[in-house]
């Protein structure tokens, strides 16, 4: 128990997956908020299988696969993006074209990269054990873009979220609102990709700002929720991986999930006393 | 009251996959007037109301408001839309739904502004729900939801109120409340409404217009058998000789 504590004391490994932990719980609290209103977790999924092109791209040709990660990821929430506004009616079939593309694209460069392919499984499920200083300083400057633009655009992305032709009516250009949503998104992804990997993104995307929504009054709050229950998920989830030798991803996850469900299972019960106490007054 | 009208919509036409919504439409509103727009469902009220407000252009015929086209003045109208929607699960409380309608008068970046609490504020008071601006959107009636989207309209301080079915889900006492409430805000507020509830409309409003696909405006709120009869009944009309028109049809 208590060598985990030692451990984070003195091995660098160890903080800096901490220390990512924490990073990314700010992306994830901002951004998963938007994410879980606007209700895009759909195109999130797209966005983020989409990555492992850019990243096996990246890979194949020698450079690093977070640069890959984050110029692919805008690309795809462009590409998806326009695809959503233009194709209103076959909007879900064309994201889940793209995402699978992307995966299928990555798959192929990472083949054909010689060498031994033990990155593959990190891209996927993610390596927060793994992550370098360098990681560690990009993570940390996509993290002040995100909270920078997000306090720049807070109103405008509001109002789009909330009621898009409302917005129109205000004179705000919600078609490119909203596309900088969905790349702050695929900024967060990248971000979130360090820690569990692209597939299980989505998790960390959506399950601590849908926590975070059951108990506050407005979308602040919800942030603020959601940053700080990213924040227990991933640091009790590296605890929790060390000792018996878990995936820490997966693991993280895990805990993400079972908080979920108490949260539901909580609000839930408080509705229906709520309820119950309405009918009888 | 100035000379021009303040909505003046000209032989307009939409048409939207193919099918014509809004055929040689024309309809001038003064300042100060109350107007009821009613209509069988499908007759193209929406239609009209977003091609006033600016959201919709339409192919043919010219749309004036405030002597502009609606596009460029549309922080001087205020729109209220059907609540249907709006997201009620959408964590937002009642203050910043109603300050998200005068983000024209302030910055449009980085947090809120004292002028457009002030705003919101004023307006929630207008329509009696001040109490319950730190209250989430969601869990408020559907009376006092609508109040609040009247509020959210009236902070952008509008010379027009467009709305869309005001009183759709919405109990009787509060639909009476909302009503009450329209007369105060058009002594100052021009006001165009859609409803199909014909009833109710013509008990408040100074002028009814029916609207299926072509228009007819009734100069006042006398609504006769014969008058139901043509919009409704030249719909069923329609529908019953299938989807091609006779190029004659005149639905009076």
């Amino acid at each position: 128990m208590l060598e985990f504590f030692e451990v984070l004391w003195n091995q660098t490994f160890m903080q800096h997956a901490f220390l990512t932990g924490i990073l990314a719980s700010l992306a994830c609290g901002i951004i998963g908020s938007y994410v879980v209103v606007k209700r895009i977790v759909f195109i999130s999924g797209g966005i983020s299988h989409s990555v492992l092109a850019g990243m096996g791209l990246a890979y194949y040709l020698g450079y690093p696969p977070l640069l890959g990660a984050v110029l692919f990821a805008i690309l795809a929430a462009l590409l998806i993006g326009v695809i959503s506004l233009r194709a209103r009616q076959r909007e879900d079939t064309i994201i889940g074209a793209v995402w699978a593309i992307g995966m299928a694209a990555g798959l192929i460069f990472i083949s054909r990269t010689p060498g031994y392919n033990a990155d593959l499984m990190s891209y996927l499920f993610g390596n927060i054990l793994m992550v370098s200083r360098s990681d560690l300083l990009i993570i940390a400057v996509l993290d002040g873009l995100i909270v920078l633009l997000v306090f720049l655009f807070y109103k405008p992305f509001l109002a789009v979220c909330f009621d898009e032709e409302y917005a129109r009516l205000q004179g705000i250009c919600v078609d490119a609102v909203y596309l900088l949503l969905l790349c702050l998104t695929a900024l967060t992804i990248v971000v979130l990709i360090q820690v569990v990997g692209i597939i299980l993104v989505l998790a960390l995307l959506t399950l601590p700002a849908a926590m975070a929504s059951h108990h506050v009054r407005g979308l602040l709050p919800m942030m603020l929720t959601a940053t700080g229950v990213g924040m227990i998920c991933t640091s009790a989830g590296l605890f929790l991986s060390y000792e018996p030798n878990l995936p820490t991803g997966a693991t993280i996850v895990m805990t993400a999930g079972s908080l979920y469900l108490l949260s539901t299972a909580y609000h839930s019960l408080a509705q229906y006393r709520q309820r119950l106490r309405g009918k009888r007054w | 009251m100035s000379t021009h009208p303040l909505i003046d919509v000209q032989n307009v036409y939409f048409q939207y996959d193919g099918e014509l919504i809004l055929d040689d439409v024309s309809l001038r509103v003064r300042e100060g007037e109350f107007v009821g727009l009613i209509g069988p469902n499908g007759g193209g009220k929406t239609t009209l109301l977003k091609i006033v407000a600016g959201l919709l252009v339409p192919q043919k015929g010219s749309v004036l408001v405030l002597g502009q086209p609606p596009r460029e003045i549309s922080s001087q109208i205020g729109y209220v839309p059907q609540q249907i929607n709006l997201d009620k699960e959408f964590p937002i409380t009642v203050l910043e739904v109603v300050m998200l309608g005068c983000l024209g008068r302030a910055s449009l970046f980085g947090g809120y502004r004292k002028r457009e609490r002030e705003l919101a504020e004023k307006a929630l008071a207008e329509v009696d729900m001040l109490a319950f601006r730190h209250r989430r959107f969601g869990t408020l009636s559907g009376g006092q939801r609508q109040r609040v989207l009247i509020a959210r309209a009236l902070a952008g301080e509008p010379r027009l109120l467009i709305m869309d079915e005001p009183t759709a889900n919405v109990d009787s006492l509060s639909q009476q409340q909302i009503y009450d409430l329209l007369h105060k805000i058009n002594e100052k507020c021009t006001i165009i409404l859609v409803s199909h509830d014909l009833g109710v409309v013509s008990r408040h409003v100074t002028r009814v217009a029916c609207l299926n696909r072509r228009m007819v405006i009734h100069p006042t709120t006398a609504i006769t058998d014969s008058m139901i009869q043509d919009i409704y009944q030249s719909h069923v009309h329609l529908v019953n000789h299938g989807d091609i028109l006779p190029s004659g049809y005149e639905p009076v």
